[in-house]
């Protein structure tokens, strides 16, 4: 009977220093979906720049412009998604969406980001664009990385994911679309989904 | 007899121990934060952080936001290890039965 009790102790100090440390109402669904959206974004891009009259990609064509335009909303659909479901299992799960758990998840999640974001763009405005999905998936995976303390750790194993094939991309920029597909597209849907099945369906 | 003297009496209450757990994970937490976690009333929290605070486990900093007083507390190094002691004591008497 006292042992019963010690149990239940135990449990609640791991269960308080959980939600007291990490936010993990993240839902997996907005990571699938976010994966769907760079898949039709890169499929798009592709076929902009095969269908245009040069059918590869340069720095100052309006081609070049679309693409960013893409990108950008790509980036800005999966946020926004990202932030409604992530509100909406919060609210399934009675936690609050912006508490100290969350803020922390977000401020260190965006430090990496904003990093590798202004850096791409400086050497994008230096004519270098070779290593662009490279750097992306990089900063990306380091961002998951430094985001996963706060949150699910399984995240980490994605950022670490993203920082191999960021590796691979620089090295052979040939491949930097199709690595990019892989790392924004197709393992976000796979981790999605994972994450979807583990932590979603309580 | 000897793991029985580790089960410390300063955390024999849900919420202390609830407070230490917090603490021990975070650098620092505010009173507000802790009375959203604890599901606890403000004079419930406040007796007992006053209890940790009486025998140093805790740390207490009372400082402004803006106009708004804040009040924010963590742990001693004296608090962490006793806390450490009262979880090994715990996992060992589980382990017993």
């Amino acid at each position: 009977m006292e042992s019963k009790n010690y149990l239940k102790d135990i449990s609640e100090i791991k269960n308080l220093m959980n939600k007291s440390s990490r936010f993990i109402s993240l839902s997996g669904l907005s990571g699938i979906l976010a994966g769907i959206y760079a898949i039709i974004g890169a499929a798009t891009a592709y076929f902009l720049v095969k269908n245009s009259d040069r059918g590869y990609l340069i720095l100052d064509g309006y081609i070049f412009k679309l693409c960013m335009l893409i990108l950008a909303l790509v980036a800005i659909l999966s946020i926004v998604t990202g932030i409604i479901l992530t509100t909406k299992k919060a609210k399934k799960q009675g936690a609050k969406i912006w508490d100290t758990s969350s803020k922390r998840l977000v401020s260190n999640f965006l430090i990496p980001l904003i990093t590798g974001g202004t850096y791409i763009l400086i050497l994008l405005y230096q004519g270098k664009y070779g290593q662009t999905a490279a750097l992306m998936l990089i900063f990306y995976g380091l961002a998951l990385v430094n985001a996963s303390k706060y949150s699910f750790g399984d995240i980490k194993y994605l950022g670490i994911i993203d920082i191999i094939l960021g590796l691979v991309a620089a090295t052979f920029p040939g491949y930097g679309f199709w690595l990019w597909v892989i790392g924004f597209g197709i393992m976000h849907i796979i981790y999605g989904a994972l994450m979807h099945f583990k932590y979603d369906r309580v | 007899m000897s793991i029985i003297n580790n089960i410390n009496k300063a955390f024999d209450h849900r919420i202390r121990l609830g407070i230490m757990s917090i603490l021990m994970v975070n650098e620092y937490a505010d009173f507000k934060m802790l009375k959203e976690l604890l599901e606890v009333t403000d004079g419930n929290l406040a007796s007992h952080t006053k209890a940790l605070e009486k025998v140093e486990y805790i740390k207490v900093e009372k400082q402004f936001i803006g106009r708004k007083p804040n009040t924010r507390y963590s742990t001693t190094k004296l608090g962490e290890l006793e806390f450490k002691k009262h979880i090994n004591a715990l996992e060992k008497l589980i382990n017993k039965q």
